[in-house]
């Protein structure tokens, strides 16, 4: 007898039946009923019109009926809040359960019922099993104030049951320990800025301890959180690695590789010539091998983490290469993982294996694997400069096979190599020519006829070749169109003879018959640069190719870092950060690996650990890591100034200058698809920006005429402004001349007049003369611009300083950063660019009309939800109420009234920010108290953290 | 942590559903069932799959995709080690985990599933205190439960969850007290065209099924414990003492169990116990191709090699073979082009051979791919790496236990290359 006959139906009426037999005296036949509904339950038929019924059959003795009601409860509460109300007297009855098992059970039940009405009565209950003398109870207890937090946030946290969890942290049974962290650390995820999981070395030990103790799951749990801890010195970082390292021989994958990610992390702060640091660096390799034997989705997610791994620290892999060798029943996920690691671990050593093996799979049957294999041959050749004549001799081999797919992919592969070692392997190319016809890929295409222009010289009939391609010109795609362009002109330049027609041919097409912007430009350019200047366009078209390397396929470095922080986690998988793809992107906190001294010596205590535990606070001016996207968005910014309008007339040295830059444009847009060229042709120095080439190349003279006097009104504007009062941070060294090759600049922020002012002190430290200042914004928070040039008059001899003050607008771009007030600045001079970051106050950007209406400040304090006010305390603050409210007013912080309740002074105060936010704030101040409370209340809840940081600097000023 | 989990069957129905918080809606398996379309092999559907708003991460097991959802950071393998749970915990309670086993018992399946998530956070997955918590069905129970009215749900608490052993319950008694151990050690290997091992890497595992009353604490040590030096335990083993003396000391868990599973890797030489001699040929522009394969012993420490096994994926071109084994039976399928081959036993004097001809599509281009031969193989009494046990003791109870150890050696993923 099975469940499956609870699924039978009968003709009459299912759910008439079965209220029927639910309302039956008898207890077997009740359960049965229940069973029944459950089992169509499973299945997706609605039975939520049995509610009553079932709810009827709860105040029982027998353990399974009550479970199974339960389960239903669970499932259906949602959708008949006002019935659920009828279970709760028995949850709260069974919470008082001698049984201990009954009582878990349910308070566990309670908090998967998801309707608010139920949760108000969760609470008392939960609060005793939060301290049942069984810690069976309290285990189940603390996953339940997760799933409370989830229904219910501020029901949690005005309950204390967060206090009460984290105190569970330190409770006798590991079991509970771990359910704990497991609850604390889900509802941190919703919380990133809260300081729930507060790591100090006697938690940590408390951790390790149940760590031994609890099961696999809560081990995971467990390592997951150690992870965010940062050590004190090495000497700890070391003891917490010894007592994990036992974990990675453990059967669960997850502990395994939670194991890993403590240890990858931890290990970056141990001294290099220690000897612990070379046996845990042995220790790491089995484990990560033996997860290649498990399932094949295990082993994907090993591989994605392996891939990590061998990229920060490939000597743990180095021997094992043959585990990465592919099976061929392996899935297809696995077969290109696996690829992908052989060739990270490929080197002289092993190369021989490894090349054998890649011809083996460049024979098997699977398309997309082949195609991997033989484009993996050639990042061997790149990689392992030895192997190069190998891998070449490996591809021809693949190419006789005359095997359509692999030869295409052979011949795109045989052009990095080209490129990356030129006049070497050219005798291969009659081979190649032999397989023209073949290729109807475009990608291939592209490649085969990059190297017939390439080569041209060497190839005798080179014009008849590109010239069979140019008949079905329109039906190329764009990638083929721009390469056969450049290859003829090549061509042209190289041979100028016999092909003008052919050149002459394919620039019309491009220029005239095409309806591709890109291919447009980069045709008139040619026939520009052609017309006028042939040696220049040689310069230019023929120029000396950048060699490229192996480095292009890893991972930019502090993403790698990031990465390495979240192994095992989904971020890992996917090889993106986790603030790029987390449900909502609750502001996730970047993770970075501890500190670790460059020499690799000895280790300084870890400061940035504290960035990583989360203050987010720093003041300290830093240099902005240079990030390839951020980089990028500065590099695009227009730095030439804004009053030289209009070309100059090209003199020979400019041309020098742009030809330069064009050399490095073409190639990137030879070895990419098709990069948009930026820029006009006429060869301005806005080109130099659009071409991604550094402005130093600029020719100096271009920057000179620059409009004057401006800059004076403006100081003198800054100077009359002054009687205010207003708090001016003091200036701090904003980019230390260490870094910007003898350029310092320090400085504040202030707001006269109503204008925000930018003030710089410039000093040259260098040697040499700085001239043609400029200074450019990133996009930020309030959309803060310069709203007139840099006024640098005089050009800056070394050991001078000079003041400067920039009016700002804040009519810029907007983007939001991180922290809210953090300003990327770049400044450039004849010497170069420099980036650094600033933090303004955000009282620079309170606008004097702040002052709210009495009755309006009422009524939008009691609109803005209670969620979005923050308290904060400002302590050792010496000044009476009426003396705090006239310094805030210096700043625009207005006080709207001010109410004195036992002996504690109320001041209700608004500010008004430039892009129309209001900020309410409730100033409490006591009479002989130096620790004031400022509660802060606003629309957008992130500035809060920002207007209280300004309130405490103003009033301690 | 885990949201939902669907079962989809292999013809792509939905036929079971839970959810441990909200309800997740079950159209979210559209993804997968796109990610299922795509993959041309049912194997070959990626195991983590996002879309907008979750993340799908599925195990395809017996036929059966599991597929769980997820909505926020949950480390992927944290999941598939619970998912394998479950099948693990399905097969354990209905003896197979089918479509079939799972329709029929589908309230202990809810129960189960209910006891080991608690809102996504795993409760209780060993297998020793879920039969505590929820009786297996067993014709017997059904039957008495039918007549009594008793229930298969345990009355008491588990008591094992909360002691410091969690994996044992107490209270445990056995007539019979014995205690066996399985040394099963699988190779893996890649040959190459010439006969020389590429690869080859040996998975063992030490299964036990102890039963044994009271709260025994055994000690296992071996002869040659420095062979494991890659080595993962189940939690029972103390691994301080591992460190220190190379001895296994634990208390067991009650019943079947994986006392520990090792590595050997490709650095130590492994033996690979059987060859191959094969010659298969295609000529170009004739219609007919070759195929030869013999099978010899080589490494087998003496034992006999038996229930040998060979399949090969001949390639698409193939359209018939006409071969003659001179021992066991072959099949060809001409559709799936899977050749198999039932060999039996390998006798050294009178090594197996498969021989004669394949015909090939008329006209057509010789194929590009060379088949790969997979062998299976079992050795009996033999563990290849030359694991050997040296002594089982046991502490802490005054009976004495029966005690029995067995060793094998199986093929894993052994392939040649032709």
């Amino acid at each position: 007898m099975t469940d499956s006959k609870y699924f039978t139906t009968t003709k009459k009426g299912e759910i008439f039946e079965l209220k029927a037999e639910l309302n039956s005296d008898k207890k077997e036949k009740k359960k049965e009923a229940v069973k029944k509904v459950i089992a169509s339950m499973t299945v997706g038929k609605d039975v939520s019109a049995l509610f009553p019924d079932v709810v009827n059959c709860m105040q029982t003795d027998n353990l399974e009926l009550k479970k199974l009601v339960y389960l239903y409860l669970m499932n259906y509460a949602k959708s008949q809040p006002d019935m659920a109300i009828m279970a709760v007297n028995t949850f709260v009855k069974d919470c008082e359960d001698p049984n201990p098992l009954i009582r878990a059970l349910a308070v566990r039940t309670m908090g998967c019922i998801r309707v608010d009405k139920i949760t108000e009565y969760l609470c008392e209950p939960l609060r005793k099993c939060l301290k049942d003398e069984d810690p069976y109870v309290r285990k189940t207890a603390a996953v339940c104030v997760a799933k409370l937090h989830d229904i219910n946030a501020q029901l949690v946290e005005d309950q204390g049951f967060l206090d009460t969890l984290k105190d569970l942290i330190s409770d006798s049974n590991p079991m509970v320990v771990a359910n704990a962290v497991a609850a604390l650390s889900e509802i941190a995820e919703s919380h990133p800025n809260s300081n729930l999981l507060d790591l100090n070395p006697q938690s940590i030990n408390k951790l390790l301890t149940a760590l031994n103790e609890c099961t696999e799951w809560g081990q995971i749990f467990i390592l997951d959180c150690l992870a965010n801890y940062a050590p004190r010195d090495d000497r700890e970082s070391q003891s917490i690695c010894e007592r994990v390292t036992p974990r990675l021989s453990h059967a669960n994958s997850a502990v395994v590789l939670s194991a890993v990610k403590v240890l990858m992390k931890f290990m970056e702060m141990l001294p290099k010539d220690l000897d612990y640091y070379g046996t845990l660096l042995k220790k790491l390799a089995p484990p990560l091998v033996t997860l290649l034997s498990a399932e094949p989705e295990l082993q994907y997610v090993a591989l994605r983490n392996i891939n990590l791994i061998v990229q920060k620290r490939p000597e743990i892999l180095k021997h094992e290469m043959k585990v990465f060798f592919v099976k061929y029943n392996d899935p297809i996920y696995v077969k290109l993982e696996k690829l992908d690691i052989m060739i990270r671990l490929a080197s002289q050593a092993n190369i021989a294996q490894v090349l054998a093996e890649l011809k083996e799979y460049a024979t098997e049957v699977d398309v997309d694997f082949v195609r991997k294999a033989v484009r993996a041959i050639g990042r061997c050749a790149i990689k392992v400069e030895q192997s190069a004549e190998r891998c070449v001799s490996t591809l021809l081999d693949l190419i006789q096979t005359k095997v359509n797919y692999v030869v295409q992919e052979a011949i795109v592969v045989i052009k990095d190599i080209f490129r990356k070692y030129p006049n070497k392997y050219e005798s291969v190319i009659a081979t190649l020519c032999e397989n023209l016809d073949s290729l109807d890929e475009p990608e291939a295409r592209a490649a085969m006829i990059w190297i017939v222009g390439e080569y041209a010289e060497r190839i005798d009939n080179a014009d008849e070749l590109l010239e069979s391609f140019l008949e079905g010109f329109h039906d190329e795609s764009t990638q083929v169109q721009l390469q056969l362009l450049t290859a003829i002109v090549k061509l042209f330049l190289k041979k100028p003879t016999e092909t003008q027609e052919l050149v002459q041919q394919v620039l019309s097409l491009a220029t005239q018959d095409s309806d591709n912007p890109d291919l447009r430009d980069r045709g008139y350019i040619y026939w520009r640069l052609l017309s006028t200047d042939p040696v220049a366009a040689k310069e230019v078209v023929l120029a000396e190719k950048p060699l490229i390397s192996e480095e292009t396929d890893l991972i930019e470095p502090t993403l790698l870092e990031e990465l390495i922080c979240h192994i095992g986690t989904l971020a890992s998988v996917y090889h993106k950060p986790p603030s790029a793809f987390v449900e909502g992107s609750r502001g996730v906190m970047h993770k970075r690996l501890p500190a670790r001294t460059g020499s690799g010596e000895s280790t300084e205590s870890p400061d940035v650990g504290t960035i990583a535990g989360g203050s987010g606070t720093e003041t300290a001016p830093s240099i902005i890591p240079s990030q390839g996207d951020l980089l990028g968005d500065l590099l695009n910014l227009d730095l030439a100034p804004p009053t030289t309008t209009g070309p100059p007339p090209p003199t020979s040295g400019m041309q020098m200058g742009g030809m330069d830059l064009l050399g490095g444009g073409l190639d990137s847009l030879m070895g990419d698809e098709s990069e948009p060229l930026g820029g006009d042709i006429g060869g301005s120095a806005a080109m130099g920006a659009g071409f991604g080439a550094v402005p130093a190349v600029m020719p100096a003279s271009l920057n000179a005429p620059m409009g004057g006097g401006l800059g004076d009104l403006f100081d003198l504007g800054g100077g009359v402004g002054m009687p205010l009062g207003a708090y001016i941070p003091p200036k701090t060294v904003w980019l230390p001349a260490m870094k910007a090759k003898g350029l310092e600049i320090s400085g504040t922020f202030a707001r006269r007049a109503g204008v925000i002012q930018m003030e710089l002190t410039l000093t040259n430290k260098a040697m040499s003369v700085m001239t043609d200042f400029a200074i450019q914004f990133n996009r930020n928070s309030f959309g803060l611009a310069p709203a007139g040039p840099l006024q640098v008059l005089s050009p800056l001899s070394p050991n001078q300083t000079i003041e400067v003050s920039l009016p700002l607008s804040t009519v810029g771009p907007v983007m939001k950063m991180e922290p809210l007030n953090n300003l990327q600045v770049a400044v450039k001079n004849n010497i170069d660019v420099f980036y650094f970051s600033c933090q303004y106050p955000i009282s620079m950007l309170f606008v004097e009309d702040g002052k709210m209406e009495r009755q309006v400040f009422l009524a939008t304090w009691k609109d803005i939800p209670n969620e979005n006010e923050s308290q904060f305390q400002i302590k050792d603050c010496h000044l009476n109420s009426d003396a705090a409210s006239n310094k805030l007013q210096a700043s625009n912080i207005f006080t709207i009234a001010k109410r004195t309740v036992e002996g504690q002074d109320m001041l209700y105060m608004s500010i008004k920010l430039s892009n129309g936010i209001w900020v309410l704030a409730e100033l409490r101040v006591q009479t002989g108290n130096p620790n004031y409370t400022i509660s802060v209340k606003c629309r957008a809840p992130e500035v809060s953290q920002c207007v209280f940081q300004c309130c405490e600097a103003v009033l301690k000023n | 942590m885990i949201h939902s989990l669907f079962l989809v069957n292999s013809s792509g129905d939905i036929f079971l559903e839970k959810h441990w918080k909200s309800v997740v809606s079950r159209s979210v398996c559209d993804y997968f069932f796109e990610a299922q379309e795509r993959a041309s092999e049912p194997e070959n559907v990626p195991p983590v799959i996002p879309t907008p708003h979750h993340y799908l991460i599925s195990v395809l097991r017996h036929r059966i995709y599991f597929v769980a959802v997820i909505q926020s950071e949950v480390p992927p393998l944290f999941v598939i080690e619970f998912l394998h749970r479950v099948v693990d915990t399905f097969q354990d309670y209905f003896g197979v985990c089918t479509e079939a086993a799972i329709k029929d018992n589908v309230v202990v399946v809810y129960e189960l599933l209910e006891e080991m998530l608690d809102n996504g956070f795993p409760l209780a997955t060993e297998s020793n205190i879920l039969k505590e918590l929820i009786k297996p069905p067993t014709i017997l129970r059904t039957v008495v439960n039918t007549i009594t009215g008793s229930t298969n749900v345990g009355e008491q608490l588990p008591t094992g969850q909360l002691s410091v052993v969690p994996w044992r319950r107490t209270g445990v008694k056995y007539t019979n007290n014995e205690a066996y151990f399985d040394v099963v050690e699988e190779i893996d290997a890649i040959i190459d065209k010439s006969g020389s091992t590429i690869t080859a890497e040996i998975q063992g595992v030490i299964d036990a099924c102890v039963k044994l009353t009271g709260m025994p604490d055994l000690t296992l040590s071996f002869m040659n414990p420095r062979l494991l030096d890659d080595v993962s335990f189940h939690p029972c083993v103390r691994f301080k003492r591992w460190e220190a003396e190379r001895i296994l000391s634990f208390i067991p868990p009650d019943g079947n169990f994986r006392l520990l599973s090792y590595h050997v890797s490709s650095q130590n030489l492994v033996a690979i116990p059987v060859y191959v001699k094969h010659n298969i040929t295609f000529r170009e522009g004739s219609s007919q191709g070759r195929f030869e394969l013999t099978l010899g012993p080589k490494q087998t420490m003496g034992k006999g090699v038996e229930a040998v096994l060979v399949n090969s994926q001949l390639p698409r071109g193939v359209l018939n073979t006409n071969l003659n084994p001179s021992q066991g039976t072959y099949t060809f399928d001409p559709v799936t082009k899977l050749l198999t081959w039932d060999v039996g036993k390998i006798n050294p004097q009178k090594l197996p051979s498969l021989k004669g001809s394949m015909s090939l599509q008329a006209g057509a281009s010789k194929p590009d791919e060379n088949p790969t031969i997979n062998i299976q193989f079992k050795i009996q009494q033999s563990a290849l790496s030359g694991l050997k046990v040296n002594r089982l003791d046991m502490y802490g109870e005054k009976y004495k236990p029966f005690k029995g150890i067995k060793y094998m050696t199986k093929a894993g993923k052994f392939q040649v290359r032709t």
